[in-house]
């Protein structure tokens, strides 16, 4: 890379007049694709990488040792208890699905409200939904106990002639999270065929143009093909829309569908929704904020772009705080006492240090962003978005053990702790996570350079013959 | 490689290709191509150009209805599975409620209906284009390396029955290209 350091542009102001300049620097189709290729053809990773990545993997490989010990001895070497029969596995379960919903969010609902800005960081957005998926999928799948007969969740015939039961919301989840995982995988390999095609034919060695060339599929930008695909990839959209409102809202099922006190509330699917936003929003900024410095990516991943993500953690942090008022209002107006000291014993309880950590990072620390300095400040954002990803894990630890710990009968009612292999399991999935991450930044492209080149005014206007075309209504950007 | 109108290598001659470094040629081009009545050709850009679908006069997709019948198969196969298998071929009791219920079976219809509709849109859009393809004759060109970055091309192959070797370049030259070659097979 030849950049050694770019200068922050500020194009958080949009002059009316003139079209907004979502990529700075006076970029050409060349320019972008020299920058992202770059990245990835650099020959030799960082030193850096290498020692990011040494770290990462020892931790997913401690997890993977934690599963394994797990299998071996069974789920008394969590800290679960009667009646605490979910602790950490399931709260770890819920705040992954949460980190993807960004990805989808900012690939499928903003590409159907036409948000251009989305195409700089869609990519990277969804690559880390995947891999929250998998961090995810993880942890339902040891906490069944018996891991062997996991596929008993799948509707397979089995020998004892028996079929799941269709009218769990936990058999839903299995569903919703599969087909979560498979469409946003879909959708994010669909997006990214033209750039493998792009690294294909920059690559020199061979691996490299058999690797590239395998996944790029033989495309060749033909606009009969560009046809179809534009059209699947609005169909994708569209399909992705609902799915991505609906995974947690099935998540929210497993609770809400429970008599639990402080579980059984009609808000549980639209307040887990806002939360899974709000917490995929802020793992968004916490990854790209340090990649776009390192990769001097600020061109791409302006200013705009990361004050319009500020504004959004505003408005779904400010969601999630009106939900918890909202609980707590229901609960004194409903007049049910179990719900009404679930609530109370929430806010002033043995998890009150827990339930007033979450309050402050979720509700307060996003509240900042009413300040524009703030909102374009790359260290605050990336300090405070830090702090919601800390809240929203403590949102599902505060709703999950709370809740179970003191429920209908005074006699069971227990405190739960977890152990450390609880701990070491958690923080495992973090490494894991963070390879994958670290894996995709050197390898693949991390900016949909397809996408950005549309949203370029030269794509409109720049012409031999000077013939205005596109949304510019005939001005021109220099 | 082909060198420029050099059709003397005895291999099957594919097309002409001509390249443009601007969107806005690229558009003016197609839109004479597809006048002078040429059927077999195409553009290659490095990104979905807005226009040059009217430009080049390509017609609808029917992806759309591959899908659609897609998400009622996922639809109807999501409800009769669970009919099937908790009512009918292992039926057990639980907490009263019913053996099937719709309102029960609405989560998992809406999941196999948004999977099956996925899967067919994927599935379907990659067997429309006809991809993946091991190879292509526009991959001997060299050129043709940078449609996938910066450059734009017309590409009028050999088969079209307008075809002519003279008049189909002297159509494509008129057109103003930065460079114009033949592609061979």
């Amino acid at each position: 890379m030849g950049i050694l350091l770019t200068k922050e542009i500020d194009n958080t102001v949009h002059d009316p007049t003139r079209p907004h300049e979502l990529i700075t620097g006076g970029q050409t189709f060349t320019s972008v694709t020299d920058h992202i290729c770059g990245i990835v053809e650099r020959p030799g990773a960082p030193k850096a990488w290498w020692i990011s990545i040494g770290i990462t993997a020892s931790l997913a490989a401690v997890m993977f040792a934690m599963i394994a010990y797990l299998i071996f001895t069974g789920v008394g070497v969590w800290g679960l208890n009667n009646p605490v029969g979910w602790g950490w596995a399931i709260v770890n379960f819920v705040f992954w699905v949460g980190i993807g919903h960004a990805g989808t969010l900012i690939s499928a609902i903003l590409f159907l409200l036409r948000q251009k800005w989305r195409t700089s960081i869609n990519r990277f957005a969804e690559a880390m939904t995947i891999f929250a998926v998998i961090c995810a999928g993880i942890f339902p799948g040891i906490h069944v106990g018996r891991v062997w007969v996991v596929w008993w969740l799948f509707p397979l015939p089995n020998y004892q002639a028996m079929w799941p039961n269709f009218r769990s919301p936990l058999l839903w989840d299995v569903f919703a999270v599969g087909t979560y995982a498979t469409v946003s995988l879909l959708f994010w390999y669909t997006g990214m065929v033209p750039d493998l095609a792009t690294l294909r034919d920059r690559a020199t060695s061979k691996v490299r143009k058999i690797a590239y060339g395998f996944f790029a599929l033989g495309w060749r930008g033909s606009n009969r093909h560009w046809h179809r695909y534009e059209k699947a990839y609005l169909l994708l959209a569209g399909l992705a829309t609902p799915l991505v409102l609906s995974v947690h809202s099935v998540v929210s099922f497993d609770f809400a569908t429970a008599q639990v006190p402080g579980w059984h509330t009609t808000i549980f699917p639209p307040y887990f929704v806002a939360g899974a936003i709000f917490s995929g929003f802020a793992m968004v900024m916490t990854c790209l904020i340090p990649a776009r410095r390192v990769f001097n990516l600020q061109n791409f991943i302006t200013l705009y772009h990361l004050e319009t993500m500020a504004k959004i953690i505003l408005a779904t942090g400010t969601m999630v705080g009106y939900a918890y008022a909202t609980e707590f209002f229901i609960a004194w107006y409903g007049g049910n006492p179990a719900e009404q000291f679930a609530f109370v014993n929430r806010a002033f309880g043995p998890y009150a240090w827990a339930y007033w950590t979450m309050v402050s990072c979720n509700v307060i620390s996003p509240q900042f962003f009413w300040f524009k300095k703030i909102r374009t400040n790359p260290w605050s954002l990336l300090v405070i978005t830090i702090f919601v990803n800390i809240g929203m894990w403590f949102e599902r630890f505060v709703i999950t053990v709370t809740s179970l710990s003191r429920d209908f009968l005074p006699s069971s009612w227990g405190y739960y702790q977890p152990t450390i292999v609880d701990i070491l399991t958690f923080v495992g999935s973090f490494g894991l996570f963070f390879t994958l991450v670290l894996l995709f930044v050197r390898f693949l492209p991390m900016i949909a350079m397809a996408e950005v080149k549309t949203v370029m005014p030269q794509q409109h206007w720049e012409n031999k013959t000077a013939r205005p075309v596109g949304d510019y209504h005939g001005t021109n950007p220099e | 490689m082909a060198n420029d109108n050099d059709t003397t290598t005895g291999r099957e001659l594919y097309g002409y290709l001509a390249e443009f470094s601007v969107p806005g040629d690229l558009l003016d081009a197609a839109e004479k191509v597809r006048d002078a009545g040429y059927e077999n050709w195409d553009c290659h850009t490095p990104f979905p150009l807005h226009g040059l679908d009217h430009a080049m006069g390509v017609k609808g997709t029917k992806l759309p209805l591959i899908v659609l019948v897609g998400g009622l198969a996922g639809l109807t196969l999501a409800g009769l599975m669970q009919w099937w298998m908790n009512a009918v071929d292992y039926p057990f009791m639980i907490s009263g409620k019913p053996y099937f219920g719709v309102p029960a079976a609405v989560p998992v219809m809406f999941e196999l209906t948004v999977l099956l509709s996925a899967l067919t849109t994927f599935f379907g859009m990659w067997g429309l284009n006809k991809l993946p393809q091991h190879h292509h004759p526009l991959f001997n060109s060299t050129r043709f390396k940078r449609a996938t970055a910066d450059r734009f091309f017309i590409s009028i192959e050999a088969r079209d029955p307008r075809f002519h070797l003279e008049k189909t370049r002297e159509l494509l030259e008129s057109l103003n290209p930065d460079a114009l070659e033949t592609v061979e097979d």
